[in-house]
């Protein structure tokens, strides 16, 4: 984008001075006219036209209960829209939601969490929930959030009472035309949005309308201005109203009362404005062509709204002609002021900067300096002002939609509640508290605001329940009969609703201790879980001249803000008063003015912004790849190549990028050899560099080729590649020059470098000794090596690091390979490690299979370049430790040089002030990066949680799951800074400090024995199944690279994938009953009861599947039932079972549909595909199975009966 | 004689002093943001070992010229500082590890290790002063 050029431009400036300060719109320079004229809607960004990835799903609006968090869907998917008019729909949205219409009623089942398969369409208004499988609640469904949005609408609500029958029929009515366009891309990579072109639904089809719902406003062109209407509102003509605009259909379900919820609005005003018939809807589409919004505007019957109407286009695009800022003026006093002295300048070009802030970003710009460039990308995200307009005509084209396009101006529904308030009007100061009841209820009466503030009024019975006094040495059933779901923090239900997901962000204490003291009381670590670039489904997207950000901490405005009235909001972190930037009081959603509590960044825990020239140093980097491959004998040996260039050949399309996506191959041995794959050659070229001592690059330009200009060559390449080396002698390994060599090619763009290694380094720089003696494997006694040999790799690392390169390494090797020193390599660079110990071709099948899939995936999925992450969180606390891979550049700031949506990041944290002040502590983690199509992002994530000063309380609030998790990495940490055999000493001091914590605190009961609260029951056995890992087992043969293997996986592993590898989910499957059953799209997926991972629960006579997060094990006994294993193995008997069998064939018994349908259940939100092992009683693979039943003795580990004893013991020392 | 060895040991306590002034801003730089961890790491590695035979030498000097009770004084802080260039890990880049420097309060406590030092020789500048004088006094 060529707006980054000019950072603050001068105009901008200005204008900022004027006397309008804040005021003043800066958007609002350019009639309106101008922008459709010159930008058509589908240039803007100039991004390639399609952009796939970004595929909003259509997601329709459930009617009744689920409304609400369809609405918000909608909100921030129309939002999008308008700026990514160009890029097409997903079919698979329209697959989604064919008839979004016709079924409105069905309403989604929440529950469904995992539900998310975009393929098979559910009843389309199910459709969105089913897609959302990380929300168990629907959180961006809650229109009304905390801030209570309906005191502002300005509009009175006079105006349409007429409308507001309207919107209570719709309750019950199906015919809701209920359109969310939530944005969710089902199918995509990137949830966001914001692609879906517009310009797709032509016609109101109804189902098309899904799909491109959002755009059409700004998208569709002039011409298609017919087709706009669809999007809106379309409901089947018998509908009338209720054309909700923006999918926010959710209006129907409350009554009058309800009327702030944006859709009722939508629709009213929807018909009012357009002037079209209010089936038909889309009036504003033409607007933008017409070129005068200010028409609409009049068209309007005479609805207050048309005035804010004009003056939102004013704000927003510029657009605003006289006429419209006349009435908005009227409408609201003081905005209207601003307006007027917008611009004068048409051209998009201006760049409008509205910051005064911009002094702020001079400390962070300042601090840059020191550094090389690293310090500047974090003043991008960190400091610097975001505000200021992007000069580049781009930017002002995304303002422009606002405006120019005007959105058909919802707000009338708004006024239809009873409870009009005036517009600016300063009584209801409190935002934040009226907006939360809106949904239950119309009207709050202050007791419960209160209660919803202070986020303490809770849910008391859950607290009892996890507060109940367990006896650990009485009870033996601790287990769930479902995995274990993360606690909800005990915030009131407006909170909850908003809340972040749980998969992406989760506290190992659910209530936050008010002081250190109380903390260090509980004996609990302290700390959050992320997992920021989960793949989301369903994703706002927010497409903003000016991105809120608190002016002292830069926090991003987020749902749990306070609205102090409507021109100001107070921060959450640090509690600085901010003003409401005037953009900002334009709600594209609704197309309302005034209503800043409404936009989709505060309704919403999770967003993404699409970030302007401020956030970027340099232009966004295509997205490059490298692939640096190990080519000597042992490669050759374990065969991995051919299988690497398969893979790769067949993926090579689907590799995330847009046109200027780069690939470069380099292979090594004991030489380094390159390849030019310049286009316009007949076959690749191969050069070889020998001088390992000093690596240079031999061509410059010929070597990272453009992936669609030189395609040919590349798949020639791939095809040959395996063969060239098959006759290799070569045994040597200058790994450390090649990655050189591989550092230089790259540090031009930044990118990532894939690096396959199958043996230890033995030449140049970064040669490798092997350290290990395998006598000492099994030793008690210190495991040594566990940190790097060598700072090579640490450097090289931090090298690519600042130069935005990721290292990915994939080690292949059969013998020790140190990976201690190499892992380093990506630790630092924010990069992935693979392991596959005894790789072999032929030899190791069950290898090569996770191989394969593991690598598609790899290859596949998104990716993000260029990132950097900052975890913020309230005045009081702070975070002190990290643990993930990645480069910590300042106090608080992560560099990541790639980031991909598998790894996750744990840190930290203590209170260092008290909390007192505030009942709610929140935090926020910010990234931004670049996607692999060109456009620099920021997802944000916030979690609110509530503060506490009782003890109970915070032991009623700790997340098991996630205490074991950063204990783990704690662990990690400390066996490799002192010794393993701490390590586990501190883990299981964890364990007595929180049992004698807990009964000389808390538990006012004399019982002996162990007692822990219900919340923690599961803690011992937890920590247990922790010391029994390859990381931490001593005693056990565990090879050295496994071992380290696996503390890489405990520290980049998302906790849910973690837990199971910790503690893998045990089912019997031979004998499921319907009961509790989830019934998902046609298929019945039976739901099993958790078992103790102990052998006594395991029968001969059943079937049972262990579930280890990347492995399956489906454990036979001997006596199994004969017609489970001809009807789901297809073996006629037990005896007939071939030992390695890896798969279940697909039968048509309805046995075997019901497991495959389990098991694809299981598997279905992970990232890596898993592989399954069907293991006979007699079996030796048994083995493999018995080492993961924790719960019972080993030869060298103690049962959980012992355990347990042996904390006792410690205790009562 | 014993003048000329406080005279030695004087410029080397100030050589020291302003060392561990250069550390506490550098480190606090990092602290604020000013620089980056792995310039800042870079800076102050380079520092490790001068630092740490400045320390010897004057403790050496002690033992030679025979002041017990100085040499006392300095002989603790000598010790620390090779211990610590000695313990560092081998993966490390040195006493600070950029990668690690923000973790687990680390940053602190060098920072409190930088300011004790500070004023460790601060008093060890006024001794040598005084005894220097002193010494001078007597020739």
């Amino acid at each position: 984008m060529s707006g980054f050029t000019n950072l603050n431009s001068s105009v901008g400036y200005s204008q900022n001075s004027t006397p309008n300060g804040g005021a003043a719109p800066p958007y609002q320079n350019g009639p309106v006219q101008t922008y459709p004229a010159m930008y058509p809607p589908a240039g803007y960004y100039g991004a390639p036209p399609q952009q796939q990835g970004y595929s909003t799903i259509p997601g329709h609006a459930a009617p009744a209960p689920n409304k609400a968090p369809v609405t918000n869907n909608a909100h921030s998917a129309n939002y999008y829209h308008n700026n990514h008019q160009q890029q097409q729909n997903h079919l698979p949205q329209h697959h989604v939601a064919p008839s979004p219409y016709s079924a409105p009623l069905s309403s989604a089942p929440p529950s469904q969490p995992y539900a998310a398969l975009p393929s098979a369409a559910p009843p389309p208004t199910n459709a969105h929930y089913n897609q959302q499988p990380f929300q168990p609640h629907p959180p961006y469904a809650t229109p009304g959030s905390y801030y209570g949005q309906q005191s502002y609408h300005p509009s009175s609500a006079r105006q349409h009472p007429s409308l507001v029958p309207v919107t209570a029929s719709g309750p019950g009515a199906p015919l809701y035309p209920i359109v969310s366009y939530p944005s969710a891309p089902g199918s995509s990579q990137y949830g966001t949005l914001s692609s879906s072109q517009s310009t797709s639904a032509p016609v109101g089809m109804p189902t098309q309308m899904v799909g491109a719902p959002l755009h059409q406003y700004s998208a569709a062109p002039p011409p298609s201005t017919t087709a706009v209407q669809p999007g809106y509102g379309v409901g089947p003509p018998g509908q009338t109203a209720p054309t909700v605009v923006n999918g926010q259909g959710s209006a129907a379900q409350n009554a009058v009362h309800q009327h702030y919820t944006q859709s009722h609005q939508a629709s009213l005003s929807y018909d009012s404005y357009s002037g079209v018939p209010p089936g038909s809807g889309g009036a504003d589409t033409d607007q933008p062509p017409s070129g005068t919004p200010s028409t609409s505007v009049h068209s309007s019957p005479g609805h207050h709204q048309g005035v804010q109407y004009g003056y939102v286009a004013n704000s927003g695009a510029s657009s605003a002609s006289a006429t419209t800022s006349g009435p908005a003026a009227a409408a609201a006093a003081a905005a209207a002021a601003a307006a007027p002295s917008s611009s004068s300048s048409d051209d998009d070009d201006e760049e409008e900067d509205e910051d005064e802030e911009a002094g702020g970003d001079t400390s962070s710009s300042t601090t840059g300096s020191a550094s090389p460039v690293p310090n500047s990308y974090d003043s991008l995200e960190g400091g610097s002002y975001p505000d200021s307009m992007p000069p580049s005509n781009d930017m002002t084209n995304q303002a422009a939609p606002y405006g120019s396009y005007g959105y058909p101006s919802m707000q009338s529904a708004y006024q239809q509640g009873p409870a009009s308030h005036t517009d600016a009007s300063p009584s209801h100061d409190l935002y934040g508290q009226s907006g939360y009841q809106q949904y239950s209820q119309p009207f709050p009466n202050l007791s419960q605001l209160s209660a919803a503030l202070g986020g303490l009024s809770g849910v008391p019975e859950l607290e009892v329940e996890a507060l109940r006094p367990v006896n650990l040495l009485q009870e033996r059933n601790l287990l769930p009969p479902r995995p274990l779901e993360a606690p909800e923090p005990n915030v009131s239900s407006d909170l909850k609703k908003v809340n972040c997901s749980p998969q992406t962000f989760r506290c190992t204490l659910t209530s936050i201790p008010q002081t250190q003291a109380l903390l260090n009381k509980a004996r609990l670590p302290l700390g959050l879980l992320l997992h920021p670039f989960r793949d989301l489904q369903q994703l706002p997207v927010i497409t903003s001249n000016t991105i809120v950000r608190c002016r002292s901490c830069r926090t991003y405005i987020n749902p749990f803000v306070t609205f102090l009235d409507q021109r100001r909001w107070k921060c959450n972190l640090c509690y600085r008063v901010n003003d409401v930037p005037d953009e900002f009081m334009y709600n594209p959603v609704t197309r309302s003015y005034g209503e800043p509590h409404k936009r989709p960044e505060v309704q919403n825990a999770t967003v993404e912004f699409i970030a302007s020239s401020d956030y970027m140093l340099r232009p966004p980097q295509p997205a490059v790849y490298l692939f640096v491959l190990d080519v000597s004998h042992n490669a050759v040996e374990a065969g991995y190549l051919k299988y690497f260039c398969e893979s790769l050949l067949e993926n090579l399309t689907k590799l995330p990028g847009d046109v200027r996506t780069r690939v470069g191959f380099l292979t090594f041995d004991s030489t380094i050899h390159f390849y030019n794959l310049q286009e316009g050659l007949s076959q690749p070229q191969m050069l070889v560099v020998s001088d390992i001592d000093d690596v240079f690059i031999p061509s410059h330009d010929s070597l990272m080729v453009n992936l669609k200009e030189s395609k040919e060559l590349v798949k020639d390449l791939l095809t040959s590649l395996p063969e060239m080396f098959s006759q290799t002698r070569e045994t040597h390994s200058a790994l450390g020059p090649a990655l050189q060599a591989a550092y230089k090619l790259m540090s031009p763009t930044g990118g990532r470098i894939t690096v396959f290694q199958t043996q230890l380094p033995t030449l140049g720089v970064g040669a490798l000794q092997a350290r290990e003696d395998p006598n000492q494997r099994s030793s008690a006694k210190g495991v040594q090596h566990l940190g790097p040999a060598t700072d090579f790799y640490k450097k090289l690392a931090l090298d690519c690091s600042g130069q935005q390169i990721g290292v990915d390494l994939f080690l292949l090797s059969s013998q020790y390979a140190d990976l201690a020193s190499l892992a380093c390599m990506s630790k630092y660079s924010a990069g992935s490690v693979f392991y596959y110990p005894s790789f072999h071709y032929i030899h190791n099948p069950a290898q090569l299979e996770k191989f394969q899939k593991d690598l598609e995936r790899y290859l596949t999925r998104k990716i993000g370049f260029e990132a950097v992450m900052r975890i913020r969180c309230t005045k009081g606390l702070s975070i002190h430790t990290f643990h993930g891979n990645f480069f910590v550049r300042s106090t608080d700031l992560l560099s990541l040089a790639n980031v991909n949506p598998d790894s996750a990041f744990a840190v930290q944290m203590s209170v260092e002030d008290s909390l007192a002040d505030s009942s709610l502590a929140c935090f926020q983690a910010a990234l931004l990066y670049t996607s692999s199509r060109g456009k620099r992002r920021i997802r944000v994530h916030t979690l609110c949680l509530p503060v506490v000063n009782q003890l109970s309380d915070v032991y009623a609030g700790a997340d098991v799951q996630a205490i074991t998790c950063l204990l783990a990495n704690m662990a990690i940490d400390r066996s490799v800074s002192s010794s393993l055999s701490d390590a586990r000493d501190a883990l299981v001091n964890a364990v007595v400090d929180l049992v004698s914590a807990y009964k000389s605190n808390v538990s006012n009961l004399q019982q002996s024995g162990l007692v822990v609260p219900a919340s923690m029951r599961l803690f011992p056995l937890y920590i247990l199944a922790l010391l029994k890992q390859k990381a931490l087992r001593t005693g056990t043969s565990t090879r050295l690279d496994e071992r380290v293997f696996a503390m890489c996986e405990f520290k980049t592993q998302p906790l849910q994938q973690l837990m199971r590898l910790v503690h893998p989910d045990l089912y019997r499957l031979d004998n499921m009953s319907d009961q509790g059953a989830l019934h998902l799209n046609d298929t019945v997926v039976p739901q099993p009861h958790l078992l103790h991972l102990s052998a006594e629960r395991l029968s001969r006579d059943g079937a049972f599947l262990m579930d280890c997060s990347n492995v399956f094990y489906l454990w036979i006994g001997k006596c199994c039932n004969e017609m489970f294993i001809r009807d789901v193995l297809g073996c006629p008997n037990y005896a007939s079972i071939p030992p390695n069998m890896s798969h279940i064939p697909e039968l048509e018994t309805p046995l075997s549909e019901r497991v495959r349908a389990f098991l694809d259940w299981l598997q279905d939100n992970r990232a890596f595909s898993c592989t399954i092992h069907v293991v006979k009683d007699d079996a030796s693979a048994k083995a493999t199975l018995f080492q993961h039943l924790v719960e019972d003795q080993s030869e060298v580990a103690s049962s959980y009966r012992d355990f347990l004893q042996h904390i006792q013991q410690q205790i009562s020392k | 004689m014993e003048a000329a060895v406080f005279i030695l040991s004087l410029v080397d306590c100030c050589a020291l002093i302003f060392l561990s002034v250069y550390f506490i801003i550098t480190l606090s730089d990092l602290e604020c943001d000013y620089i980056n961890a792995r310039a800042c790491c870079s800076k102050l590695n380079k520092w490790v070992i001068p630092e740490m035979v400045g320390q010897c030498l004057s403790t050496m000097l002690m033992l030679i010229s025979m002041h017990w009770f100085i040499f006392l004084l300095n002989l603790p802080v000598a010790i620390w500082d090779i211990y610590r260039y000695v313990k560092v890990p081998m993966g490390n880049m040195g006493v600070f590890d950029p990668t690690e420097i923000h973790n687990r309060g680390q940053l602190k406590s060098h920072m409190k290790e930088a300011m004790i030092k500070l004023g460790y020789h601060l008093l060890c500048f006024f001794i040598y002063l005084y005894s220097m004088i002193l010494a001078l006094i007597n020739d």
